[in-house]
């Protein structure tokens, strides 16, 4: 039901966007007409694709790892106090600099390859990654952590056992948040330096006035996007079946 | 492994308990004495500091408390307390079965294929056969704390603290509890907060008001009869009102609520 009101809206807006390239006679290199766009992805399939799978393995990898990393941070954060002193304005400070500032540096110490592309996603998403999961590592309910207690479990396993489950829908909230924004980190990469990726192909088809491409390209990276969010959502949903998960005016 | 406590539970000795809060002294040089194998209750105005009474004697109280808390056997208590809290009592990404056979798991203890089973077995004498795999959410208030009361015999402790744990169910659920516990829980020493003095009447071989600031306990009230008693008991409603009267009286005479 929601794909088809989502379908329905797209293909309002396609039709929008037509009728306003016709009837203003808009140029090509300015907007291209969404059948131009169409046939141009048709046509040059064969270099969107190539480029489409590097921007891919890119937001995978970068996603992989950032969820990681985010979610090592939160738990050490909150294994140990001495880590929360020292650990905290550290990572405070890594999110007060501009990432995209950092976009450059990356490619000179990562290069033009996948690394430099993969760091930088690495970077814009952990912190979201680590701070929900920290939060919802802190807001453990106070009974459980009573019974644990009581039931003298260390604190290693009161951390592992009932700390950690019950933070793992804050921590899907941040993986959320996180799908959303690994391909923007994958694509900052590629602008800044990169020979491929669909990122590469959207700047060089600008250059180029290839306008109808980068739109192919744009559409590509936005549909795959959102197809990663929803398999994220729906593989997070399933592994946390337990949590609540409804909205007071669902039915 | 026996399911009933195999010797008689010892007495739980508080000496000199003292707990400041926010400033406040909530109580000092609390002394008191709760029976070995009898279940007792605490009864008080909100706020008097009967759970911090009972958080200390488990071992959950923060830092600034003192005193010394002992069984009459001379051992620590802490440790060999089985818990029940005051708010949603299970975990809800554990089934009941997990849920119930949590404390070897905390503790790093193995044999998991042993404490499954009897799991299984406590589930289906608080009368919950056949919901062993069903998580907390599926459960209705009454059959989540019949699992915690599940927990709490799996635990298998000499004594038994609990914390209102009954006061969010509805009246015939919890009356219906009331009875189980008291049952599943004879022999253990048992210390019961509640503000119900009907709960309190119907399942404390003795029954304390705490009162004052610092709060001591007043004399023990001991109803007639065993628990879990008969409500109809005329004698135990006159009772009930003589602790509501007390109560009332614990809630004004106390000189921060003048």
């Amino acid at each position: 039901m929601i794909a088809l009101r989502a379908l329905v809206t797209f293909a309002g807006l396609t039709v929008v966007w037509q009728a306003m390239v016709q009837v203003a006679g808009l140029p090509h290199y300015l907007l291209p007409a969404p059948t131009r766009v169409a046939a141009t992805m048709v046509a040059r399939w064969d270099i969107l694709w190539h480029n489409a799978q590097i921007t891919m393995i890119e937001i995978a990898l970068g996603l992989v790892l950032g969820v990681l990393f985010g979610a090592s941070c939160a738990l050490t954060l909150a294994a140990s106090r001495h880590a929360r002193r020292w650990l905290m304005p550290v990572l405070i400070t890594s999110q007060a600099m501009p990432t995209f500032a950092l976009a450059p540096l990356l490619v000179l110490w990562f290069g033009y390859g996948l690394g430099s592309k993969i760091v930088m996603a690495v970077i814009i998403i952990f912190f979201t990654v680590a701070s929900s999961f920290y939060d919802g590592l802190r807001r453990t309910e106070p009974g459980w952590l009573d019974l644990a207690r009581t039931m003298s479990a260390t604190p290693m396993r009161i951390l592992w056992l009932v700390r950690v489950p019950a933070a793992l829908p804050s921590l899907a909230t941040g993986v959320r948040v996180a799908a959303v924004y690994a391909p923007v980190g994958a694509i900052i990469g590629e602008w800044v330096g990169a020979s491929r990726g669909l990122g590469y192909l959207m700047l060089q088809s600008n250059a180029r006035m290839q306008i109808d491409l980068l739109f192919a390209a744009l559409i590509l990276l936005a549909g795959f996007s959102m197809a990663l969010y929803a398999l994220v959502d729906v593989l997070l949903r399933r592994l946390i079946s337990w949590a609540p998960d409804r909205m007071p005016d669902d039915d | 492994m026996p399911l009933s406590a195999p010797a008689p539970s010892p007495d739980i000795v508080v000496h000199a308990a003292r707990l400041s809060y926010g400033g406040d002294l909530l109580f000092d040089h609390l002394d008191a004495r709760f029976a070995g194998g009898r279940c007792t209750c605490l009864l008080g105005p909100s706020g008097v500091g009967k759970s911090s009474l009972l958080r200390l004697i488990a071992g959950l109280a923060p830092k600034g408390a003192g005193g010394e808390v002992v069984g009459s056997d001379c051992a620590p208590i802490a440790g060999r307390v089985a818990w029940m809290g005051q708010t949603e009592p299970l975990m809800p990404w554990l089934s009941a079965r997990g849920n119930v056979a949590i404390g070897p798991r905390l503790r790093g203890e193995g044999r998991y294929d042993a404490a499954r089973r009897r799991a299984d077995e406590l589930l289906a004498r608080v009368g919950l056969a056949g919901r062993e795999r069903d998580r907390p959410a599926t459960l209705s208030g009454g059959m989540r704390q019949r699992v915690a009361l599940a927990r709490t015999l799996f635990e298998d402790r000499p004594f038994v603290l609990m914390d209102e744990p009954f006061s969010a169910l509805d009246a015939i659920t919890r009356f219906a509890l009331q009875e189980e516990a008291s049952r599943h829980l004879a022999g253990r020493t048992v210390l019961l907060v509640t503000h119900d003095p009907l709960e309190a009447l119907r399942l404390g071989h003795v029954v304390y008001v705490m009162a004052g600031r610092p709060a001591a306990l007043g004399p023990p009230i001991a109803p007639p009869g065993n628990p879990p008693r008969d409500l109809a008991d005329p004698q135990l409603l006159s009772l009930q009102g003589d602790l509501l009267d007390r109560l009332a009286h614990a809630a004004t005479d106390v000189p921060w609520a003048a």
